[in-house]
This record gives C-alpha cells, structure tokens and sequence, in this order.
C-alpha cells in the first residue's frame, strides 16, 4: 500500500515537472536544430550540431554581454546586501525617534510600482551623464525595501541578550553587526543575494533605457536584439542564446539551494 | 585583580519619569562577596542587576564600582562580565571561540588567550567540547559555556541573572555548589539575581530581598530566616512559608487570640505586643504535636486537609481562620486526610508583626539553633 502511494505520489511529480520544465527543454532541444527541423515542428533534433551555439557567439558580442550582465547583477547584489543589512540594522538595534513611523514609510514605497519611478530615475543617471556606465545600470537598485524587510524580520530574531553580551564585552555597533548579526543571519543574506542576483540578471527595460551602446549592454538585451536583427528570426540561434543565458542563473539556484539548506537547519540558540 | 566593592547609593529607576519601577535602593557590595538580589517577578531585581551592567539607564542616585562613579560609563568600561539566563552564547562560533570572545575584542594576544581558554575549559570539564557549536552541546552544558565566557575575562564583578532557571532540578543542584566554589575559588565579586529561595538561601553571603522596587531586607540568609523584617520576607524566605494569621491582643488576659480556640499567652515583659490588631507568625517546622504532658490549654486540634510525605520529612496543611496552616516535621508520619491532630506551638517560636506598619515586633527566640564545636574530640 505504502509502495503503491509512493509511486502515484512520484509518478505525479514527474509530469508536474515536465510540464513546468517543458519550454526550457523545448528550447534546449531547438538549439541545436537547424531551420527546417524547427519549422517542422520537431521535438527531437535530428543530431546534436553546435552550429546554433557558434553562430551566436558569432553574431552578437555575447561574451562581452555575459561579463556585463556578470558585472552588473554582482554590484547590484553586493549593493543590496550593504545597504539593506545596514537599514534593517539602524531599525532593530538602534532606538531612535519615529523609528516605527520611518521604517512603515519605507515598507509602503514597496507599492509603488518601479516603472514609475523610472522616469525620475532616468532623468537623474541621464543629468549625473551616467548612460552607459555600470554605476548608472546599478546604483537605483542598492536601497531596497524588500530586502530591508527581509533582514529586518531576521534581525529581529537574533535574542536582545546576544547584543548585551556584546556591548559588555566591548564590542563597538559596527562590530556588533559585522561580527555578530551578520554571521547569524546568513541565510536570510544568502536569499537576498540570490533574489538580488537573479532580478538584475533577468532586468530587462531599465538596462534598455539607460545603454545606447554595447559597451555595457547585459545578455537579456542581447537576446532582443537576435529576435529583430533579421526579418526571419532563426529561432535556433535565439535559443542557443537562451540556453547559454539560462546556465549561470541554474548554477547560481543551485548552489545557492545548498547554501539555504545548511542555513535553515542551522538550529538557533537555545 | 584588583578587588572592587559596588555601592548603589539611591538608586532609582523610572520608565515614564512618573512612577519608579526600583526607589531608594542603597546598598554596599563588598568585594569578593556573593551577593545575592531575590524577590518575586516583576519586583525589579532584573532591571537593578541591568543597571549595575550599564545595560538600562539609571535615572536617579549614583552608582559607584571600586571608588569611581560609573553612572554614564559603557558597559564595557564597567570592568564586569555577565551571565544571562538564556546563556546569549553566539551561535555561529565554537565553544572556544565563544569563551574568547571577550578576550579577542580587547585585543589580549593569542598565547595569552589560548592559555586562558585551555585553564577555564579544564576548570568547568570543557575541554573535549571546545571545537563544538553551541547547538551541539546540552543545556548544562551550555550554561558552563556561558560562566566559562564570564569568567575567562578575569572581571572583578561578575553578575548573573538567573543563570540556572533553564536547567532540570538535579543538575540545578550541582551547579549552585559549583558556582559557589568557583566564586570562591577565584574571589570575584558576585552579583547573582534569582527569584528561587533556595538558591538564595544556599548560595550568598548576603541576600537583599526585593519587593515592588524596593528593599525589603538585607543580611546574611540564616538571620533573614529567623528574623524577617516583615510578613512578606516571612512567607517568601523559607519553604513552606512561615504560617501568618491576624490575631487580637486582649489586655485583662494577656492573651492573642488567634480564633476560638488558640490563644496566646503572652508573659508581662511583652505585653507592649497586646494591641488591638497583630500578625502572628510560625514556621512550620515548630509546630509540635501535643504529648500527654502537654498542659489542656496549650493544646488545640485541627483537621488534616491535605499531607505530603517527602521521605525524610512530612508536611501537612490544616485550616486556620480560612488560611491555609502548614507543618513540618522531620521523619515519616501516618498521617491521613481528614485526621483530627492535636498540636501545641511554644510562645518562643512565634513572630509579632505590626499589623500598620508591617514591621516585626517579636523574632522568634528559640529557632532550634544548634551549635556544632569547634573541636572534634574522639
């Protein structure tokens, strides 16, 4: 009976994966079709050629495209993590006046949606002369009211003794946070990178918006231009590039899943 | 090392500038002694220890550690170190790393600290668990960690804020004597909040008992127990409680009388006690079961309402004037509910309390204390 369970159970995840998996497969399989096979509406390349993953390399300065979004998606990260570590510290553990008030403001600019504070924010990287530069792509993403939020929940979890134990042991605020709170919230540091990596990497409109050359252009913008640089789209070619773009987010989830595993089995004090 | 005696002189605290939580605290903590704050919740022993540590504000009186003032200072310029009840080990760091904390932050160098470590470690039976996380460890364990963190620092004061309530009855037992004689051992200072009577009794050298923010009583736990300065450090210091009921005093017979039944003769040298209203006290423990010599009118008889038997002694409850009565005596007892017990109480053993003011009248002048010589002779 119980094996019969476990075979529905699994027999059942198996197809729910397939269907959620099915357009990335799709796509890896198309990559490495060529035109015809495409149009006939195989699922099954005839042989796997690597023509597709050449010709992109070929087409488009793809390697370029790849550092640049590498770039771009890790200063967001890194900004994001400093930024919002430091906010959600100043609201746990240093007591001010309308702290509450400050902190519910910042939470409710989570309603506004971004593109509409885009305009404003073009206005200001175009004024500083910030187009095509890294700092005009990532800068508008450090301050994060999610991310502030999220660590904000954690911090408050880390039991006020562990602080007083520091202040009697003479560890200054800055130390408290960088050799106390920091280590103990990992794995909430570890989501946010991750969340943070991954939304910079798949960012599509404001990397648009504020490059006019390659010089600093991100792979989802790459992908755009292989889709209109034809009349004829090679479908081929464009999930070549797809598949390429997808790997270091897929390494990324993956090694990210490990690192949030051991983080949430970690038991806490006490 | 260097010995430094605490003085809290007028202390006060308050948290909306309107009402103190702790008034008119004045006390002198003597170095190397175990001083021990005890009172019920909510009665502000906590929140004095946090001010010693410079963890809350203090809002009036001052504070002196050694012969300075420390009202403003940090903690960490206090020169004490701390044990919390929840222990506040940091979790990402091993056991070693833990206890030298302290040392790392004040930039002791890395002999000196490792030759500390490795001496504390061996003190509290650490040193196979130093590689390990605290979640790794049992709660005894983790509380070792803590006073081993305290004291590695070497601070003339230490304070503990009910370091044992986590811990299991057994090992609560063990590690009141082991952190009494490590106390002596080092000859710190001790500081040692609890709201368990027994570790009072049993560990300081002084206790000071804390009722609604204030002093109650200060001295040395036996004194405390045979003279409590009023009904509440009666009935808080000693278990069961001291036994109290509201009697009238009576002038034409020079008695108390406490109901129908019992009444009090009182000798003339006292008959200041004879007023209008007075709390008697007892301890259980003399409470005596009426012999056949015992004269008709000291005796009176009560029924059992409820017993326990603990082994080496029993204890059971009757009803005086709707208050529950408890007695204690030594031994094994076949006592049932509902028995009819004729008891006697001596006139020594009772305590008078002002029933105004609260304040004791009579302490107790036969409290059974016997004197064990000096010289042992075979």
């Amino acid at each position: 009976m119980r094996l019969w369970k476990k075979l529905v159970l699994y027999f059942l995840l198996i197809i729910t994966s397939l269907i959620l998996f099915f357009p990335i497969i799709y796509a890896f399989m198309i990559s490495f079709m060529t035109g015809g096979e495409i149009l006939s509406g195989k699922l099954l390349p005839s042989t796997f050629s690597l023509d597709n993953y050449v010709k992109v390399f070929e087409r488009l300065p793809l390697f370029n495209y790849l550092i640049n979004s590498f770039v771009v998606s890790l200063g967001v990260m890194l900004g994001q993590l400093v930024v919002c570590s430091l906010a959600a510290y100043a609201f746990v553990f240093i007591p001010f006046k309308g702290r509450d008030f400050i902190f519910f403001l910042f939470i409710s600019t989570m309603m506004i949606p971004w593109e509409a504070t885009m305009i404003p924010n073009f206005f200001t990287i175009q004024k500083l002369d910030w187009i095509n530069t890294y700092q005009g792509m990532t800068l508008p993403f450090f301050a994060l009211a999610f991310g502030t939020f999220l660590l904000r929940q954690h911090f408050k979890t880390i039991p006020k003794e562990l602080h007083e134990a520091s202040q009697i042991a003479g560890l200054s605020k800055f130390g408290f946070f960088f050799r106390v709170v920091l280590p103990v919230s990992k794995t909430s540091l570890v989501t946010l990178g991750a969340y943070g990596f991954l939304t910079t990497w798949n960012m599509y409109l404001w990397p648009l918006l504020v490059t006019t050359n390659n010089s600093v252009r991100t792979v989802q913008i790459g992908l755009k231009q292989l889709q209109s640089q034809e009349v004829a789209t090679e479908w081929g070619v464009v999930m070549a590039g797809v598949i390429v773009v997808i790997i270091p987010t897929l390494l990324l989830l993956f090694l990210g899943q490990k690192q949030l595993q051991k983080g949430l089995t970690q038991g806490a004090l006490k | 090392m260097s010995l430094k005696r605490v003085e809290l002189i007028d202390i006060s605290k308050s948290y909306d500038k309107q009402s103190n939580v702790i008034s008119n605290i004045n006390v002198t903590i003597e170095p190397g002694e175990f001083f021990v704050l005890v009172g019920p919740s909510g009665c502000g022993k906590s929140t004095m220890l946090r001010m010693i540590a410079g963890l809350e504000d203090i809002t009036g009186g001052t504070l002196k550690i050694g012969d300075t003032e420390v009202n403003d200072l940090p903690p960490s310029k206090r020169d004490l170190s701390m044990v919390f009840q929840n222990y506040a080990l940091y979790p990402h760091l091993t056991v070693e790393e833990n206890i030298q904390f302290g040392l790392h932050v004040k930039k002791i160098d890395k002999k000196e600290r490792a030759k500390r470590t490795s001496e504390v470690a061996a003190m509290l039976g650490l040193t196979e668990y130093l590689k390990r996380k605290p979640r790794e460890l049992s709660g005894g364990q983790r509380q070792r960690v803590a006073l081993a963190r305290a004291i590695v620092n070497e601070a003339p004061i230490c304070l503990m804020d009910e370091p044992l309530s986590n811990l299991d009855a057994k090992l609560r037992a063990h590690m009141r004597s082991e952190i009494r004689q490590i106390q002596r051992r080092l000859g710190i200072t001790m500081i040692y909040v609890t709201h368990d009577q027994i570790e009072a009794m049993t560990m300081g050298d002084r206790i000071m008992i804390l009722h609604e923010g204030s002093i109650q009583q200060i001295g040395k736990p036996i004194d405390i127990y045979n003279n409590p300065a009023n009904p509440f450090v009666a009935t808080f210091i000693g278990s069961p409680p001291m036994n109290l009921a509201s009697g009238v005093g009576d002038n034409l017979t020079s008695t108390i009388r406490l109901n129908d039944s019992i009444l009090i003769p009182v000798p003339t040298v006292d008959a200041h006690f004879l007023t209008e209203r007075v709390i008697v006290g007892i301890r259980p423990e003399h409470i005596k079961a009426a012999t056949k010599e015992t004269e008709e009118k000291d005796k009176f008889v009560v029924e059992v309402s409820n017993v326990e038997i603990l082994g080496n002694e029993t204890i059971f409850t009757f009803l005086l004037n709707e208050e529950s009565w408890q007695v204690k005596w030594s031994g094994q007892w076949q006592i049932e509910i509902g028995d009819k017990i004729p008891l006697m109480m001596n006139y020594e053993s009772f305590c008078f309390f002002n029933s105004e003011t609260k304040e004791i009248m009579k302490t107790p002048s036969d409290v059974e204390n016997h004197v064990f010589g000096k010289e042992v002779f075979v």
